[in-house]
């Protein structure tokens, strides 16, 4: 145990000092310009306990201290993992389907159901950007301005037209995917760090359209009052009738976010396994070479870009539906960061992943809310704490494997 | 048995900005032939493998491929034609299993079956790739990536392959073995084969004709038997 403890003393002690550093600036400047020297202290003294115990525990293991304390819980986690592997995926994906159909039942309240359907709207924009970037490779960082577009255009049909909900789903699908390929039209020669900026940009270009057509978009005010998604239901009041409602309860349109996110999942993993899905990942690869093999790279390209902005746009028409209000505000750079961050914590080019990887962040923005103003350290510390433990994401794809950098 | 010329490159120009990496060369390929092009380092071979693949631009000259021009023709549609290339460095794609890539070299094939009997076909030039055939391309040593970018190749059942330095970094035991191979699908499946080699000796052992490329231009062309025997040759590429 001593031993393993000197082995990691002189990083820890680096490690911490470093954080010192990076502690002070974040918390010791008080809103109103003074500086403060004892809170980041007392902060770090804390961090420091926290990490003394866990560098013993940790040396404790290595060194085989805790192997009598441990025993009982390995032979249970292998008699846990022996049993779970006999039961086949079908088995694993009903029971995960069940518990998304119960869920409602299962918690009742208000604020699980918002978190639901929020964890629901992430996935499926989650999974659109897997397209971009996790299969064909094109790292999209405007990603956002595509949900942005499918919102709104279920906003103005509804508003100017009256159209519904579900009539206007494929219009909100088919605008984002022609916003898609315009986007993706002019970045097609363009390769990573390039691209990257290039589609910044884009998204902050359709933001800046969405802020300024006033006449259209009625500018950072927003567009109030879009209806709800409307049910149609029998009704058995002498006779049978059909009647048309608009949805009002929470635990309703959850249901519809599923449905949504339902599909989304179906469609990304047919298009994963299908002959495209393997093109898309040849582009990844090595773009030339593919080219080679006989891929079309020009047209497969804008294909992933239009494929993606569709399920974006799904999620956008819903999201308008559900708040009954759009405003420029809601689709920010930040937004198109925080898909990118679930896409590439949950493990690119992995469905269970981003599914996990939506949740978790979803969830963990929602928990950290009472560390208040330490909200987004705290976030941005667990996201760097997932990176280190799973450098390839939650659940990495089992086609991706591991990527070389994790070779030690 | 050279019947007529299933490639034919007349006086092709290609340049990367200001740099002109050919001059105007010409070469001809004739059905069922192994011919190769040889060079020092940055003498274009590359470049011209590029060109006829429609990746570089050409921007003088023409390509004629079974007596059409293909220089208006995309690059993804030439293997449809049967026209394709293992790329120099190989070049496969490293995060799909050998399978996949495999798969991917019938890339415009819809015929599953048959793209079936293919992958065995290639496991059977190549066995090690059958006992890798889950693993990662990335995973494969240089000689193996080498045999799995030839039998994705293979997989998109060329008429013409076009090969860049087939014996890049690899073992001589493992160069005799591909350049084996080479000449059996020559043989067995009729495929013509464009050779680009350092290993001069080897490539012109293999080949009916030989081009010698110097900076940007065709300097010699001649059987592969009298290249070899040429005093000037075995000097600048032969190392006497
Ligand atoms: N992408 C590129 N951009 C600019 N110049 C290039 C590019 N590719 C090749 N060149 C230049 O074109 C010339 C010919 O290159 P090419 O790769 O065809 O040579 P090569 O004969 O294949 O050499 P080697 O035997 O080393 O592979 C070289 O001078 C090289 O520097
Ligand atoms: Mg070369």
């Amino acid at each position: 145990m001593i031993q393993e403890f000197r082995k990691i003393w002189k990083p820890c002690v680096i490690g911490l000092l470093w954080f010192l550093v990076l502690l002070w600036p974040m918390t010791g400047i008080n809103s109103d310009g003074t500086l403060e020297f004892a809170k980041p202290f007392e902060i770090w003294l804390v961090v420091v306990a926290a990490a003394i115990v866990v560098m013993l525990l940790y040396s404790a293991n290595k060194g085989g201290t805790l192997d009598g304390l441990y025993a009982p819980l390995i032979k249970l986690q292998k008699v846990i993992s022996q049993k779970t592997a006999v039961l086949p995926n079908f088995v694993l994906i009903a029971v995960a389907v069940g518990f998304a159909l119960l869920y409602p039942v299962i918690f009742t309240s208000r604020p699980s159901h918002d978190l639901a359907i929020n964890v629901l709207i992430y996935i499926s924009l989650g999974l659109g950007l897997n397209i971009v970037i996790g299969l064909a490779g094109m790292l999209d960082l405007g990603y956002i301005a595509f949900y942005g577009v499918g919102a709104y255009c279920y906003a103005l049909l509804n508003i100017h037209f009256g159209m519904s909900f579900w009539v206007s789903l494929p219009f909100a699908a088919v605008f984002a995917a022609i916003a898609g390929c315009i986007i993706g039209y002019p970045t097609l020669r363009m390769r990573g760090d390039y691209l990257a900026i290039v589609t910044l940009a884009f998204g902050e270009i359709v933001r800046l359209i969405l802020n300024n057509w006033m006449s259209l978009t009625n500018g950072p005010n927003g567009i109030l009052g879009i209806a709800r998604p409307g049910i149609f239901y029998p009704a058995f009041d002498g006779g049978l009738a059909i009647e048309h409602i608009y949805i009002r309860k929470l635990y309703m349109l959850y249901y519809v976010a599923l449905l949504i996110a339902f599909i989304t999942m179906i469609c990304v993993y047919r298009l994963n396994y299908s002959r495209i899905g393997r093109a898309w990942e040849a582009i990844r690869e090595d773009e030339t070479a593919a080219e080679l093999m006989g891929v079309n790279t020009f047209l497969l390209k804008l294909l992933a870009y239009a494929m993606g902005a569709v399920f974006a746009g799904l999620a956008g028409a819903f999201f308008a539906s559900r708040m009954k209000f759009v405003s420029p505000e809601s689709f920010t750079f930040l937004e198109s960061a925080m898909v990118l961050c679930m896409v590439v914590l949950g493990g690119m080019a992995s469905i269970p992943g981003i599914i996990l990887g939506s949740a978790a962040l979803v969830v963990m923005q929602e928990w950290f809310r009472e560390f208040e103003t330490y909200r987004m350290l705290v976030f941005g510390g667990c996201m760097v704490l997932m990176m280190l433990f799973r450098p390839a994401g939650l659940i990495p794809a089992k086609r991706m494997g591991r990527r070389s950098e994790e070779e030690d | 048995m050279a019947a007529s010329p299933i490639l034919e490159i007349n006086n092709v120009h290609a340049s990367y900005g200001n740099i002109k990496a050919l001059k105007g060369i010409s070469l001809k390929v004739m059905e069922g032939e192994i011919v190769s092009i040889i060079g020092a380092n940055g003498a274009g071979k590359s470049t011209a493998l590029m060109c006829i693949c429609g990746i570089v631009p050409v921007s003088e000259g023409d390509v004629r491929y079974q007596g059409a021009s293909i220089l208006q023709t995309a690059a993804e549609k030439l293997p449809i034609m049967g026209l394709c290339q293992v790329p120099e460095g190989r070049r496969i794609f490293p995060r799909l299993s050998v399978k996949e890539n495999l798969i991917l070299g019938a890339f415009y094939r819809r015929d599953n079956d048959e793209i079936d009997n293919d992958i065995e076909r290639v496991f059977s030039y190549f066995p090690v790739l059958k006992e890798r055939f889950d693993q990662h391309g990335g995973t494969l040593s240089g000689g193996e990536q080498q045999m799995l970018a030839i039998g994705r190749a293979l997989m998109s059942r060329p008429k013409l392959l076009l090969l860049d330095e087939p014996s890049l970094g690899l073992a001589p035991m493992i160069v005799q073995r591909i350049f084996e191979i080479i000449e059996e699908v020559n043989k067995k499946d009729g495929v013509t084969v464009l050779l680009v080699e350092q290993n001069a000796n080897l490539a012109l052992q293999s080949s009916v004709r030989g081009y010698v490329l110097e900076t940007g231009s065709v300097t010699m062309e001649d059987d592969a038997e009298l290249l070899l025997n040429n005093q000037e040759i075995r000097k600048a590429y032969l190392g006497e």
